[in-house]
């Protein structure tokens, strides 16, 4: 891969790039490139925690306990730890997560400008409820805290693309979108 | 690394207007406590690493805002004010916030009492039904842990519980999981606690604040200290001898729950037998009166289907009384000491002293062990006097003897902090020793190089920079090559070898032939691996040497041990802080046993039989002619037994059908005997044979000194009384000496311990008073002012020469290797539940529920090519006998290789083992012997 991208920067969109073969060893050929790469540009295994996740969820789609395993092995630490990290932030899916993943934000601007709705249309028209995956293995919608976006509410993201000021009456033209 | 170094520079700073000085890098939190100010405070405690999270200890530094105490350090002229109304605003209004969604009813309120966010809530005269909202989500409770509920909705996040179990404890159970109001906190990878890899030490429970993580109750209902008796004791299990605080419900005789409590050897912390295995003392099936065999049970045999190897009727963990008890009547206590009495002088005059025997056990005080020995050596008339011991260190001890003269450690176990590289060898720590491995993993975490070198990957090697698996059995060839190496590129200490070893030239000459390239085709370790670690321990300023019974119960236990001791010498690792040889002692009072004197060829204080001056002594103390020849070993004994030589014995608190190798030999060597006495708290197995049994006390129900692995002499607290007419072991030794026409009378434990101190040098000046509270190091030259003598031999060993001796030993392989049709290699130890023969934990509620049933353990590419998987059935057989078990799939196990814990009479694991001897240390080698492995179908 190219030296000039950070090594922490992956794909968001989780299922698009990952790896069939979940027993697979976990960073493999290209990978391991990258992950001695990332290795190398940190002062220990520990701080590489963060990069090293993203690569996996990129290969793997999400964050399986065996992935978290896998990973808390490779940087010598204990897989609570991993998880912990891991589970503190959303973009890391400990679930198996749609084909699309739609994340909205419930942060305090979105949320008085309608954010509830949105979910509620959401998962309705994807007849699922937060955080499950629709039975096509499409769609998956979750709640986020806050998308960085808060002049724009509601802001919604799918896998890598922000939607702004996304209004209830929207969310049919987004899923025709998705379709 | 570097290893950090305490601060030496002092700051005074004013606390509340007083003047405080402390050393630098003391918090404000610290400071005011040693000046008597107590700040309050949520998530810190002494033991933990400040984390600053909980903000109630908040306190005025004369800044803009106000600085958390128990993470800010004192500094030089710092004016510190600990309240004030903004302060206390703060604290409330922190107060207020954490108790709005807290339960309305609080489990830690409800059981000790001790809810320290309620107590803070008293402290601020809040009203919670002002404030209180309902619990959010997913705040829920998990009951799935034996011994400890988590109650999420009263979890204040103060990160106590993370800190314990990865820093207290080193277990690295317990994380977080979320964000926000949802984070909760989680073990493993937030799986329930009890699906997840919790050792159930309950170090999380004892640090929590709040009602989030409390113990559960085991026998009566857990209440405040207040409402019960605190009986300042120690644990009854290992050779760690924790200090423990009982809390006693007396009107039931109960221990209510127990709590570490501050002693050097273990800082408070305990493990899963020590705070939660104490409730078999009051188990229904405690032996209460004196039992005589029916006259319809001649001749004697075993009673029970399990003790006499059929395989009919349902495998228990229990020795089934409704089987065995018919065969006894009860006695009064007169009938039966009379007839021990008499049945053991009927040998004696017939037979000779030389045709009686006795069995102590280590689990007994040093006093019940002083006058056991006393009573078979002045009062029997013989030597024959052993105990189990024997079966777990006496080829250490062996070894230890004949090159430093002195079987005791040189060093104790919690200075590994000081040692620059630490190496664990056949010791499955984490296990059997699970609070000195506590101390063991600290190190590692902090700057010590761990070396574990085993044959199974056991809980100690997860936290070892090396791990070495060798192949069972080839220690000594590893050792002489590390030897090599060290010899080789001259990392030894060659002042060291000068002015305090002999027989280096030997030694030197024979480790020639070991190249690492040799040991590893024996051993199985790499050679440039062996070169490294041999450099790692070379390079070392201070290295320290644990082992356990990997090393000393094989046939050439002596040996391996052997090994170990000329490592230690040839790089001058004895005798300075950070450094020395600890065999980690099994029983609570292995070392005590043995430095009283239940030893064959000892007396006390380890003064040899046979040495005509030693001898007059104890003539003289006693006041009787001695034996001088040395007597035999347990399994010598058991041999004895079997070719008719040994006709009576007597034996306190050891269970020898389930303890000793080749049981299918034991059980016929036992029912030869022409009389045999078995004093126990419960029916074992081992008193099915016997024509007499006798109630004794339990741990919980009486006084005496223990010695842990340290050397440690630590004072053990009548907590309980004793069930019906059990009586004192000690009261038993005396009243059948008496009866044997020996008077021997004591006032109590004291005063057998001042007889024992006066003829045992390394315990001179030691008392009950200068005991208590925490114990004593023996040798305590000076008891009123100093702790005991940490390190020994700095300056000399107490060997004829004042020197340590090298004795170059081949390797040579076990006495039963494999073959076609045996061809995996079986090794016997322990689990973390279980202690020895069952008796105690088994019939403890919280240990069995977490492991009830025997199993074996196998690596799991074996189990593939057996087409099995974990829980089914297997036999095992040796050349000796055949158990059936459930297999469990485990890693930590090489693959050739089955793993079968001994406490589980049902499978018993001595059936297999072998009983060749290690012909210095008598040790049997209970680790390896060649077995196979066929499916089986589940016992019916």
């Amino acid at each position: 891969m190219s030296e000039s991208i950070h090594p922490a920067v992956c794909s968001a969109q989780p299922s698009q790039r990952a790896d069939k073969n979940p027993d697979a060893p976990l960073f493999e050929g290209a990978y391991k490139e990258r992950f001695d790469h990332i290795l190398s540009r940190y002062p220990n295994k520990r701080a590489a925690l963060l990069p090293v996740l993203n690569m996996a969820q990129e290969l793997r789609g999400w964050l399986s306990p065996a992935t978290i395993t896998r990973v808390a092995e490779l940087l010598e630490l204990t897989p609570d730890y991993v998880r912990s990290v891991a589970s503190f932030y959303t973009m890391f899916q400990l679930r198996p997560v749609g084909r699309h993943l739609i994340q909205v934000c419930i942060g305090i601007g979105c949320d008085l400008c309608g954010a509830e709705e949105v979910v509620e249309d959401l998962l309705e028209a994807t007849g699922t409820r937060i955080g499950e995956t629709s039975r096509d293995g499409k769609y998956t919608v979750v709640e986020v805290e806050c998308l960085g976006a808060c002049g724009f509410p509601t802001v919604v993201q799918v896998n890598d693309k922000v939607y702004e000021n996304v209004k209830p009456e929207d969310v049919e033209g987004l899923m025709k979108e998705l379709d | 690394m570097i290893k950090p170094q305490k601060s030496t520079r002092i700051v005074t700073l004013t606390i509340d207007g007083r003047e405080v000085s402390v050393p630098g890098g003391t918090t404000i939190w610290e400071a005011a406590k040693s000046a008597g100010i107590e700040i309050p405070v949520l998530c810190h405690d002494p033991r933990l690493r400040p984390v600053g999270v909980c903000r109630m200890c908040v306190v005025d530094v004369g800044e803009r805002v106000l600085a958390a105490s128990c993470v800010r350090q004192a500094s030089e002229g710092m004016k510190v004010r600990t309240s004030s109304d903004k302060i206390h605003t703060c604290r409330k209004t922190l107060t207020e916030l954490l108790l709005s969604d807290y339960p309305a009813e609080s489990r830690r309120e409800g059981a000790t009492g001790d809810d320290m966010l309620l107590a803070l809530a008293r402290d601020y005269g809040i009203d919670r039904s002002d404030i209180a909202i309902p619990a959010g989500d997913g705040r829920t409770q998990d009951m799935t842990s034996p011994v400890i509920a988590v109650d999420h909705a009263a979890c204040i996040l103060c990160d106590r519980c993370i800190r314990a179990c990865d820093e207290i404890q080193h277990n690295d159970v317990i994380g977080r999981t979320g964000k926000g109001y949802g984070t909760r906190i989680a073990f493993d990878l937030n799986a329930p606690m009890g699906n997840s890899t919790c050792v159930s030490c309950g170090e999380c429970a004892a640090v929590c604040p709040t009602g989030a993580l409390t113990n559960k109750t085991l026998t009566v209902q857990i209440r405040p200290r207040e409402q019960l008796k605190k009986i300042d004791s120690l644990c009854p299990y290992c050779g760690v001898g924790c200090a423990i605080t009982f809390h006693i419900d007396p009107d039931t005789n109960t221990v209510v729950f127990a709590e570490g409590r501050h002693s050097p050897g273990s800082e408070s912390r305990l493990c899963v037998k020590g705070r939660y295995g104490f409730d078999y003392a009051k188990h229904p099936q405690r032996l209460t009166t004196p039992l005589i065999r029916r006259e319809e049970f001649y001749p004697k045999g075993p009673l029970s289907f399990a003790v006499k190897g059929e395989r009919r009727g349902k495998p228990g963990g229990l020795v089934d009384y409704g089987e065995v008890m018919p065969a006894f009547r009860e006695a009064t206590w007169e009938e039966a000491l009379d007839l021990v009495a008499s049945r053991l002088k009927g040998i004696k005059q017939r037979s000779g002293p030389s045709a009686l025997a006795g069995f102590g056990s280590a689990k007994c005080s040093n006093e019940e062990a002083y006058l056991f020995q006393k009573l078979v050596r002045a009062v029997f008339g013989t030597n024959n006097v052993d105990h189990c011991t024997r079966l777990c260190h006496a080829s250490s001890v062996a070894a230890l003897l004949e090159t430093i003269g002195s079987g005791a450690v040189t060093n104790v176990f919690s200075d590994v902090h000081n040692a620059d590289v630490a190496v664990v060898t056949g010791s499955n720590t984490t296990a059997n020793h699970p609070v000195a491995a506590t101390f063991i993993k600290d190190a590692a975490a902090s700057g010590t190089t761990l070396i574990v070198i085993d044959s199974r990957e056991t809980g100690i090697a997860r936290h070892a920079h090396h791990f070495l698996r060798i192949e069972p059995g080839s220690d000594v060839a590893l050792y002489n090559a590390m030897m090599h190496v060290l010899i080789g590129e001259d990392l030894v200490n060659h002042d060291y070898i000068r002015d305090f070893t002999e027989g280096f030239e030997a030694l030197r000459e024979l480790v020639k032939k070991y190249p690492p390239e040799l040991a590893e085709g024996i051993c199985g370790v790499p050679a440039a691996t062996i070169r490294e670690v041999a450099r790692v321990f070379g390079r070392a300023n201070a290295a320290i040497i644990f082992w356990g019974m990997g090393i000393s119960q094989h046939t050439t236990g002596t040996d391996n041990a052997r090994c170990l001791i000329s490592l230690a010498l040839l790089t001058g690792n004895i005798g300075r802080a950070g450094t020395g040889l600890h065999p980690l002692r099994g029983q609570n009072n292995v070392q005590g046993a043995s430095d009283a004197g239940l030893i064959p060829m000892v007396y006390p204080d380890y003064q040899k039989v046979g040495e005509p001056a030693t001898q007059k002594k104890f003539e003289e103390a006693w006041g009787v002619p001695l034996d001088p020849n040395p007597g035999l070993t347990v399994v010598e004994i058991i041999n004895g037994a079997l070719k008719g030589t040994i006709k009576g014995m007597y034996m306190m608190g050891e269970n020898p059908f389930l303890s000793d190798p080749n049981s299918n030999k034991v059980r016929k060597a036992l029912a030869n005997l022409d009389f045999l006495c078995v004093q126990d708290i419960f029916l074992t197995e081992t008193a099915e044979f016997a024509d007499v049994v006798l109630p004794a006390t339990s741990f919980f129900e009486k006084d005496g000194t223990y010695t842990n692995s340290d050397r440690r002499v630590q004072v053990g607290r009548t907590a309980l009384q004793p069930p019906g007419q059990a009586r004192l072991d000690w009261q038993l030794v005396c009243e059948i000496a008496t009866r044997m026409g020996y008077e021997m009378k004591y006032a109590g434990a004291e005063e057998i311990f001042e007889e024992f101190t006066s003829l045992a040098p390394s315990y001179a000046g030691l008392d009950y008073h200068n005991l208590s509270p925490t114990g004593k190091l023996w040798p305590c030259p000076d008891p009123a002012s100093s702790d005991g003598k940490q390190l020994l031999f700095g300056d000399g060993f107490p060997t004829p020469s004042r020197r340590g001796k090298f004795v170059p030993v081949e390797y040579q392989p076990a006495a039963e290797l494999p073959d076609d049709e045996y061809p995996f290699v079986l090794n016997t130890g322990r689990l973390l539940e279980h202690w020895h023969t069952g008796t105690m934990t088994r019939r403890s509620k919280a240990l069995d529920a977490i492991e009830p049933e025997a199993v074996c353990e196998l690596n799991p590419d074996d189990l593939e090519a057996m087409a099995l998987k974990s829980g089914d059935y297997v036999n095992l057989s040796t050349r000796r006998g055949t158990i059936t078990l459930k297999v469990r799939a485990s890693r930590g196990v090489a693959p050739g290789n089955v793993f079968v814990p001994f406490h589980f009479r049902e499978a018993s694991a001595n059936i297999l083992t072998n009983d060749a001897l290690d012909p210095f240390g008598k040790i049997p080698e209970y680790k390896y012997c060649a077995v196979k492995v066929a499916p089986a179908q589940p016992p019916a």
